[in-house]
């Protein structure tokens, strides 16, 4: 019982590091922003009182909300396609043998290098002077450079490249698990390739596409650097929205009001997805 | 005979390992034929080449008198039962049952799914879950998911191994039940020479990827035609090069009078089993010896001077 007890104590001192983490960088920024959201604009882009909803009301501006939908359907597009993309990746990655390893460090190879960096190797590639236009323009097939930047499908690529490995590793990890034996049974009950992967494979790692699915979609939902870099200001997310009430607008209080709704919304998301789970919906 | 199942020259090669040998096999129909052997010896590989899991180095797999090696596991007609069962864990007992119906377009289903759960004694249990079954039950549903099937040949692969041992002996005799009431082709993989023996019509006892000896029970334990089969199948007592179970080896403290053999022996020791007692012996010429006795016929102590006597009609000739 006292050694018991001794472990209890030792294991609530190993959390405390976490705990503090959490409550400084999280807990505490996250309460500043509800503060702020609740107060008034100053003149020059500072807060006052009094206290007020009226940035709340403000997000139910068809404006606003316009940019949330498109936000939404960015987010829901680029999970779409991270799915399209990393499951086949996964599952490939999963049945390669001894080479696993690494194929593994090459999804992760990315992360070697700065985003950011990442990003603006984009908009070498993909400016109207960058490589593939010239390269095209040299080639002789086009004689106009190609709009391949600064639009939503820049956006979107950007958001798929860079969301990508956060569905090919979850998902890899549960077809890692999957027994072997039931593939090879599902064949031994006349079930050909295609059918074994949808009756089988898919539901099976079910777990893992949903963890995926959340891992990319929250942060595509958020996302400001890759719509700033690539949508070129053209292509407004919440996450531009926000960004820009903080620096050009001057408006934080609404800017705090913004950030709160989209946690609100990828809580209540969340919440929806973990009881689809629990209720076997998914 | 008609054989169903057909192997030919089977060899399959990993690469530092010759897992099958070069066998060839006649597996009559509807019987009960099981292939013994230890670990490692080929067995389980024999069966995935049968399944279609893995493609021969050479040689043939015939069903049916046709040649199967080109066919995928999904076209053969033949359907396997899993170590551990290979359940689908999000598919219910009855969704588990029909899977392989529906894959092959079959008419009728609910009813065949009825029948199975019905042959395999799990009516009421068809809307459970994989993991909300016991292991016998789980055994059951995957015996009926391959049955309901009908495929030519059912495979099983160490299916009673995963079972407590109590189980194990009573599901021996269901599934030989099952298959005489089925009627259809078993081919049992084990290591349990008890399994083996006391559930085949027809066994080959395999090692090293090669075949040993094909043959009844009886057969393969009263005249293994190899030591390694006198061995694997039952314990046995070497004298003079002759092969004696332990069963018929008998002891007498006095010389025997019957015609029988007999060697001087000294007791080493007993070993009290409950229903029997092992007698361990020492012969003169310094081979040991074990006889198997009633526990009504006496003890014997440590260093008693024996005679250890057998008929000749029991010895096994072995090269």
């Amino acid at each position: 019982m006292k050694t018991a007890s001794g472990w209890e104590r030792l294991r609530a001192w190993f959390l405390l590091p976490a705990w503090i983490w959490m409550a400084v960088l999280f807990a505490a920024p996250f309460a500043i922003v509800i503060v702020y959201s609740l107060l008034t604009r100053g003149g020059y882009g500072g807060l006052g009182l009094p206290w007020t909803l009226e940035n709340y009301q403000r997000l139910a501006d068809p404006l606003y909300l316009g940019i949330v939908l498109r936000s939404f359907m960015m987010a829901a597009a680029t999970t779409a396609i991270c799915l399209l993309l990393g499951f086949p990746l996964a599952l490939f990655i999963s049945r390669a043998g001894n080479r696993k390893n690494i194929y593994l460090q090459l999804v992760i190879l990315p992360f070697w290098t700065s985003f950011l960096v990442r990003l603006y190797a984009w908009l070498f590639l993909l400016r109207d002077t960058g490589l593939i236009n010239t390269a095209l323009q040299h080639l002789g097939l086009i004689h106009d450079p190609l709009p391949l930047l600064y639009n939503d499908g820049a956006v979107l690529l950007g958001l798929v490249y860079g969301y990508l490995p956060f569905m090919v590793l979850p998902v890899y990890a549960t077809l890692e698990r999957l027994d072997p034996a039931l593939v090879e049974a599902a064949a031994d009950l006349g079930a050909k390739p295609w059918p074994t992967l949808l009756h089988v494979i898919l539901p099976l790692s079910a777990p893992g596409i949903r963890a995926g699915s959340i891992l990319v979609f929250i942060p595509a939902l958020g996302a400001y650097l890759t719509p700033d870099l690539l949508g070129g200001g053209r292509t407004v997310l919440i996450g531009n929205l926000v960004q820009n009430q903080f620096t050009t607008a001057r408006d934080w209080p609404f800017g705090a009001a913004i950030s709160v709704g989209l946690m609100a919304l990828v809580g209540v998301l969340v919440l929806l997805m973990l009881r689809s789970e629990r209720e076997g919906l998914v | 005979m008609e054989s169903i199942l057909e192997l030919r020259n089977l060899v399959k090669l990993f690469p530092n390992q010759r897992a099958v040998d070069g066998i060839s096999l006649k597996i009559p129909r509807a019987g009960f034929y099981s292939l013994l052997g230890p670990s490692g010896c080929g067995k389980t590989t024999t069966l995935r080449l049968i399944a279609g899991f893995e493609q021969p180095t050479s040689g043939e797999v015939l069903l049916e008198g046709v040649v199967v090696n080109e066919q995928r596991p999904y076209q053969r007609n033949v359907s396997t039962v899993f170590q551990n069962y290979a359940l689908f864990p999000h598919l219910t007992a009855a969704e588990n049952i029909a899977f392989g119906l529906k894959r092959k377009n079959r008419a009728d289903i609910a009813r065949k799914v009825r029948e199975a759960l019905d042959l395999v004694r799990l009516t009421g249990k068809e809307s459970r879950y994989p993991a909300q079954l016991s292991g016998g039950e789980r055994q059951r549903v995957a015996l009926a998911r391959s049955l309901v099937l009908q495929p030519e040949v059912l495979l099983l692969d160490e299916p009673l191994a995963a079972l407590d041992p109590k189980l194990r002996k009573q599901m021996r005799l269901e599934l030989k039940e099952m298959q005489r009431r089925v009627g259809i082709t078993f081919l049992l993989v084990t290591h349990d020479q008890e399994e083996a023996l006391s559930m085949s019509d027809q066994l080959a006892v395999m090692n090293a990827g090669l075949i040993e000896q094909v043959g009844t029970p009886q057969d393969v334990y009263l005249r293994p035609s190899t030591r390694f089969v006198a061995g694997f199948l039952g314990a046995v007592n070497w004298i003079d090069g002759i092969g004696l179970r332990p069963e018929v080896t008998r002891i007498s403290r006095t010389l025997p009078s019957n015609g029988g053999r007999f060697r001087p022996a000294t007791v080493t020791g007993s070993v009290f089993l409950g229903n029997c007692v092992h007698v361990l012996t020492r012969l003169e010429s310094g081979e040991d010896a074990v006889a198997e006795i009633p526990r009504t016929n006496g003890s014997y102590q440590a260093g008693e001077a024996i005679h250890v006597c057998w008929n000749p009609s029991d010895e096994m000739m072995l090269p």
